[in-house]
């Protein structure tokens, strides 16, 4: 006989389901402006602290406030603003279109604006992005054209990736964007490979990494940090810690465990945890951890507290795993209003030039899916061509392709 | 003419690649200051630097997943993975990233990188340093499969998939590293010094990548092969007497279609011959190739030698090992079918 109990698994759960009221309580949010800002040489352990905090720059009463503001002017606060509710806008007419059998599937940023769209301002040309599908806001700080990406989204004769790619699997090598893997996590470690080269060559390039909260699970995370660490690698890992992976609270991927951004802790990477609802905020960090890479200071590990506002996909429904409102309950509340009452206590802005600016944009952004739609959609019959489908196999078509090309009639 | 065994022939690869093209850098697991646990990569180091040639994590995701993004940045990584049975842990990237950058990004994103890793068994390595694993790589559309049988095609191939735009697996047979090997496992080995495939030319030479050798000309059957089986199928020629053509293929894919089907169309008989196990292996693709395009001038069935359907074992090496007695039972029975 033994005297020690019988085992039993533990399996996380979230705090709330579907008809339970939305319950962030365990998420400490501290003041706006409490959270110091190092220099950006700071050794790693002297700042272990910033891993388990949430830096912030806009208040409650939306006020810049702390050592982290004024890393953004006036304009380029409002332009982005601009970019984020262009993204929100541009999303808002293609969860539509693809409600319109227009295209297949799309994926929207609903809540996460901020993140991708200040993040992409601290960046230089030729900078490189490894984004995940969830950060266009990349595309769109960098004056990427919508009509592009909506061709891209309708796999019409325009699209750049000639209808090979999934839908929101966007490809810029000029715009710093690489190409998006339907594979998650792989990017994470490319990108690391990428900056070890640029530091091989001597360049003054920097790359930058994205992966969600779920996908932190992946081997590759954890093969990015120890590569990044170990190389003393000019990149900037980030995390979106959005709380859901699809159906799955970021409590499974231990996320409730510590924070994400503890993790570069382990590894010698300093770590900053900040408000990815905080356009400023967003922007101070990754200009500091920027800083940091093209100094030749090494990695950084970003993780951006925010939440998924919408469904994973339009292939998912969240309200059959997590209460309906809980994205109303969220602390750090939403990136375009915050930034929104920042500029109207400067009298920079008002509602009634918001509402201007919203229709301004809609209008813009309708022009674009116009012009998209009247090239072609995924059934409207102007797809790209099935000989299109065996180019870029290979650098040249080895015969067995021109084979197989032949067979399909071209 | 020089004196190489294909390790030497292999670093002798690098090292003019290096020489050539500064954007070529090599890394993997003990590849740095040490060279490499099977020397193909010494001196490297010392010669280029830490910043071109480097020790690796141990994390084969890692080197592969680094080598795709310096790849996409412009770099010719040349990376190892120790052995070929380690190469699992990189398969994602392989599969998913480094064979699709190309096509996924309509060509704006590449992959010019090669992933050596010694192949192969015959050398008591057990189920973890014996596989061959290349169907795993012929099955995916955008990769090249490459596997040398000597040292002067070793460096002459391997310099052709540094230069090559497309990502290259590069297999490399172990067995043949220092000598060729026929599979008379109870027989004294040669050194390559003894063979005349031993000797390399020792300049900057390319091997094109998507042709065939043909080792042995001969009347009465083809047998189509590569690596290790290359030197097995010549000793069963020699014990059996069957005039058989023998078939280097050298380059898995692109498959040299050409010079297979030109040899079994004179033949009318053909084995193919591998050490990877026979279900769903590389074999299986040729078989069905030469069954149609060479389906009138077939004499017989087309047989395939290979591997049990088992994990590489350790104390049965040699009842597993498609040896010299096997080919040569194989070929009679294929003479009088």
């Amino acid at each position: 006989m033994t005297d020690t109990p019988a085992l039993s698994l533990n399996v996380p759960q979230p705090a709330c389901r579907p008809g339970d009221t939305p319950d962030f309580s365990s998420i400490d949010v501290p003041a706006a402006g409490s959270v110091r800002r190092p220099p950006v040489d700071e050794q790693p352990d002297a700042m272990r602290d910033l891993a388990f905090t949430i830096i912030r720059v806009l208040d409650d009463e939306g006020n810049a406030v702390g050592d982290w503001a004024d890393s953004l002017t006036d304009e380029e606060v409002a332009r982005g603003l601009r970019d984020m509710m262009t993204l929100r806008i541009f999303d808002n007419r293609m969860m539509t279109a693809q409600r319109q059998g227009k295209t297949s599937f799309y994926m929207q940023h609903l809540g996460e604006e901020a993140v991708s769209c200040a993040f992409q301002r601290a960046l230089n040309k030729g900078d490189m992005n490894f984004p995940t599908y969830r950060q266009a806001g990349l595309l769109i700080a960098s004056d990427y054209p919508l009509e592009t990406m909506m061709c891209q989204v309708f796999s019409n004769e325009a699209d750049p990736l000639h209808g090979r790619q999934l839908p929101v699997m966007y490809s810029s090598k000029e715009h710093g964007f690489f190409t998006i893997s339907g594979n998650l996590a792989t990017q994470y470690i490319q990108a690391v490979g990428w900056s070890m080269a640029s530091a091989i060559k001597g360049d003054t390039k920097i790359a930058t990494s994205w992966i969600g909260d779920g996908s932190t699970s992946e081997s590759d995370f954890h093969a990015a940090l120890v590569f990044a660490s170990t190389y003393a690698a000019p990149v900037v890992l980030n995390v979106v810690n959005n709380q859901w992976a699809i159906s799955t609270f970021q409590g499974l991927a231990r996320g409730g465990s510590h924070t994400f951004a503890a993790r570069g802790h382990g590894f010698g990477i300093p770590s900053l945890r900040v408000d990815g609802n905080d356009y400023l905020a967003v922007h101070a960090a990754a200009k500091w951890a920027t800083e940091r890479a093209r100094r030749n200071l090494g990695p950084t590990l970003i993780e951006h507290v925010t939440y998924r506002a919408g469904g994973h996909s339009t292939s998912d429904d969240p309200s059959a795993y997590r209460p309906k409102a809980e994205s109303e309950a969220w602390p750090l509340g939403d990136p375009i209003d915050r930034v929104k009452t920042y500029l109207i206590n400067k009298g920079l802005w008002s509602d009634d030039r918001h509402k201007q600016a919203e229709a301004e944009i809609t209008d813009m952004v309708i022009e674009c899916q116009k012009r998209a739609e009247a090239i072609g959609t995924l059934n409207s019959g102007h797809a790209p061509s099935p000989r299109d489908m065996f180019e870029d196999v290979y650098a040249e078509m080895p015969a067995h392709l021109v084979r197989q090309r032949h067979e399909v009639g071209y | 003419m020089t004196q190489m065994t294909m390790i030497g022939a292999i670093q002798n690869a690098h090292d003019l690649a290096m020489e050539r093209d500064e954007n070529v850098v090599v890394f993997g697991e003990d590849v740095g200051y040490f060279g490499g646990v099977f020397r193909c990569t010494a001196g490297l180091q010392q010669k280029y630097g830490a910043s071109r040639c480097f020790d690796a994590p141990i994390s084969e995701l890692g080197i592969v997943g680094a080598g795709v993004g310096m790849a996409a940045y412009g770099l010719k990584p040349v990376v190892e993975v120790q052995f070929a049975d380690y190469m699992y842990p990189a398969y994602d990237q392989i599969v998913s990233e480094a064979a699709r950058l190309r096509y996924r990004s309509g060509g704006e994103f590449t992959c010019p990188m090669v992933v050596r890793m010694p192949t192969g068994g015959g050398i008591w390595g057990g189920q973890t340093h014996s596989q061959s694993p290349e169907a795993l790589f012929t099955h995916v559309s955008g990769l090249k499969t490459v596997i040398p049988s000597n040292p002067q095609d070793a460096k002459g191939l391997l310099l052709s998939a540094i230069a090559d735009p497309d990502p290259v697996i590069f297999l490399e047979p172990k067995r043949l590293y220092n000598g060729p090997f026929d599979g008379y496992h109870d027989r004294p080995v040669q050194p390559w010094k003894k063979h005349p495939m031993g000797e390399v030319d020792p300049g900057y030479y390319e091997i094109p990548l998507g042709k065939a050798a043909v080792a042995r000309e001969g009347q009465d059957m083809t047998i189509v092969t590569y690596g290790t089986m290359v030197h097995v199928a010549m000793a069963a020629v020699e014990a059996t007497g069957i005039n058989a053509e023998v078939i280097d293929l050298r380059t898995l894919i692109p498959l040299d279609t050409e010079t297979v089907m030109a040899s079994v169309q004179k033949t009318g008989r053909c084995i193919v011959l591998h050490e990877a196990t026979l279900t769903s292996g590389f074999g299986a693709e040729l078989a069905a190739q030469v069954q149609a395009e060479c389906f009138y001038h077939l004499e017989a069935p087309v047989l395939r030698v290979a591997g049990w359907d088992t994990p590489y074992p350790h104390a049965q090496e040699w009842a597993y090992f498609p040896g010299p007695d096997r080919v040569g039972r194989n070929m009679k029975n294929l003479m009088e079918a």
